[in-house]
């Protein structure tokens, strides 16, 4: 059988990727996606934890499932954002987006 | 601690919220019924069933002191929950009052609806004892926040600053949520009241880094340093009712769940965070001050001056103290009143002249005397004179660091009032001594404005000079947690 760190290395490895977008990319898009990615790290880490440490109880199960929904809806408005921004000024670069500065 | 069975009894205990979301029904249903020209009623609906969830929050859900996890260690239904249920419903209220007249939210349904969600979030959110339930009620915050930051959609600045929001956080959940995910795979549980014993047996890097990515997300919700960066941009970009909102309401919902999570988890490496804690919190209060000095925006000016108002809380929290939380709430309640006065007169200031310009305050006082006296009231208390309630506020807050040993920090906390003063005189000066640009602007005060204001502002006075009542119900409810 796959050893659980198995589980927990690729989580580790998405979740960075995820970080290393939101911080490098500059299209709101691919910031969204990048935090997309970072929540998929967090289900592969929930579930497998789940399924190797506390297969009886449901807790990671539910937590996963969840998590889900709850992405689901950020993606939703986090969009809805988006496409106001871009009606707007025609960019959905974060960088352009700086009416308001210090 | 043991999680009580079900019983019919622990409905009562979540009254509130199922009241809100009736509430909620109701709005959307209004929203639909009502003929354009009675949209305007929408507010008061909101405002006056906020005011009765109050009211039968008061009269029905007080717990006893020692609070009960209850459905299935979902909640715990304890003092400290329902201190701060009474002061998001109140924050509620009064957002819901300076919106009404509003010439861009006030006739949206959309918006109060979204409102009601998200002081329902925040409600969950102060109660909540389970990472899972803690996740579903900071995000159920969280998305309706975005939203109302983001709602004038013809407005650049608003969506930028929803759009920024959004970004920051959730980024930063994201990160909260991987730290979650691994309290629950160190230790194979996901209340928060087992995790300290099961964390007690694991190596200390385990909790550290735990503790790191959950004070990300925690972090951002309170605006502390270095996780304030939206706060400024949010704040002069959203509707100034949701600035209102969210600078009173968000940031004490913060720290319900930061106050919460550190205390139950962490016992194990108290030391640890409550250093981590006074250095951030010095950072935060001095960063926010200093910061604050060259504002010429009265939002973004309000918005360092949250930041900075974060930093003193945070380090009743560095004391690990009964009477260090206590000062929070304490400080937390006065500091709701004191800053819903100050964005009401903001609405009403720039609903007449158009901008947010500190300039634009000159002369004030000598258009409206009411509005004026209102502002001082806020700006005095935010900046601790004494007898308004800021004054108490702070002094309490100094003394529970001191009484902890911390009197460097005590003494960071003190040069930062002296300084944070000055900003705060600044605007009273412009608005009490400036001359008028426009010697005939008239601000109109509509009623239910009028009925906001002087609520706060009479509480911020109230609260100052009557303590004992006060300080009774916070020390008691911190009381709960230790």
């Amino acid at each position: 059988m796959i050893p659980l760190s198995w589980y927990l290395a690729l989580s580790a490895a998405l979740f960075s990727v995820g970080v290393y977008g939101v911080l490098a990319r500059k299209n709101a898009v691919a910031i969204l996606m990048s935090v997309e990615l970072m929540l998929n790290a967090v289900n592969i880490n929930l579930v497998a934890f789940w399924h190797y440490l506390t297969p009886t109880a449901v807790s990671g199960m539910a937590f996963a499932l969840i998590v889900f929904a709850v992405a689901a809806a950020e993606a939703a408005v986090g969009l809805a954002l988006i496409i106001s921004i871009y009606r707007r000024r025609q960019t959905v670069v974060a960088e352009d987006v700086n009416l308001m500065k210090f | 601690m043991t999680i009580e069975p079900f019983a019919p009894v622990h409905l009562l205990a979540v009254l509130p919220e199922i009241l809100l979301v009736v509430l909620a029904g109701v709005l959307i249903t209004a929203d639909l019924a009502l003929p354009a020209a009675r949209k305007r009623e929408l507010g008061l609906y909101a405002a006056v069933g906020f005011g009765l969830v109050l009211g039968v929050t008061l009269l029905v859900t007080l717990p006893t002191v020692s609070g009960g996890l209850i459905f299935g260690g979902m909640l715990r239904h304890d003092l400290i929950a329902f201190a701060f249920r009474v002061l998001f419903l109140f924050a509620g209220v009064v957002t819901a009052l300076i919106a009404v007249d509003s010439p861009t939210i006030g006739k949206e349904g959309e918006f109060f609806l979204v409102l009601t969600a998200a002081v329902l979030g925040m409600n969950l959110m102060a109660a909540a004892a389970d990472l899972i339930m803690l996740y579903v009620a900071i995000e159920m915050t969280s998305i309706g926040l975005y939203a109302l930051a983001g709602f004038l959609r013809e407005n650049d600045k608003s969506a930028e600053s929803g759009l920024k929001y959004f970004l920051f956080g959730a980024f930063t959940s994201s990160l909260m949520l991987y730290g979650f995910s691994l309290l629950y795979g160190f230790t194979g549980q996901t209340n928060l009241y087992n995790l300290a014993a099961a964390l007690t047996g694991l190596p200390l890097e385990a909790s550290l880094l735990a503790l790191l990515l959950v004070l990300v997300g925690f972090g951002f919700k309170v605006s502390m340093v270095p996780f304030h960066f939206w706060a400024p941009d949010v704040y002069e970009g959203a509707p100034t009712p949701v600035t209102a909102f969210l600078s009173v309401a968000s940031k004490a919902a913060g720290f319900a769940v930061l106050i919460r999570f550190l205390l139950a988890a962490f016992p194990g490496i108290e030391s640890i965070w409550t250093t981590l804690i006074a250095v951030i919190a010095a950072l935060t209060m001095t960063i926010g001050n200093v910061i604050a000095l060259t504002q010429k925006n009265i939002k973004r000016l309000l918005a360092y001056s949250s930041i900075a108002q974060a930093g003193y809380m945070l380090m009743g929290l560095a004391a690990l103290s009964a009477n260090g939380v206590s000062a929070i709430l304490y400080y937390l309640g006065m500091y709701t009143l004191t800053n819903l006065v100050a964005f009401g007169v903001i609405v009403l200031v720039g609903r007449v002249t158009g901008s947010d310009e500190i300039a634009d305050y000159a002369g004030l006082s000598r258009r409206s005397p009411g509005l004026a006296l209102a502002l001082l009231v806020a700006f005095l208390s935010l900046g601790g004179i004494p007898p308004l309630a800021g004054f108490f506020g702070k002094f309490y807050l100094f003394t529970s660091v001191m009484q902890s040993g911390l009197v460097w920090l005590a003494i960071v906390g003190l040069v930062n009032a002296i300084i944070s003063l000055y900003y705060y005189l600044i605007v009273l000066k412009v608005v009490y001594l400036g001359t008028p640009k426009d010697e005939a602007a008239v601000y109109p005060v509509p009623r239910p404005y009028q009925l906001a204001l002087w609520a706060c502002a009479l509480g911020v006075i109230f609260v100052g000079a009557v303590i004992g009542p006060w300080v009774n119900i916070a020390a008691a409810a911190a009381g709960g947690l230790f």
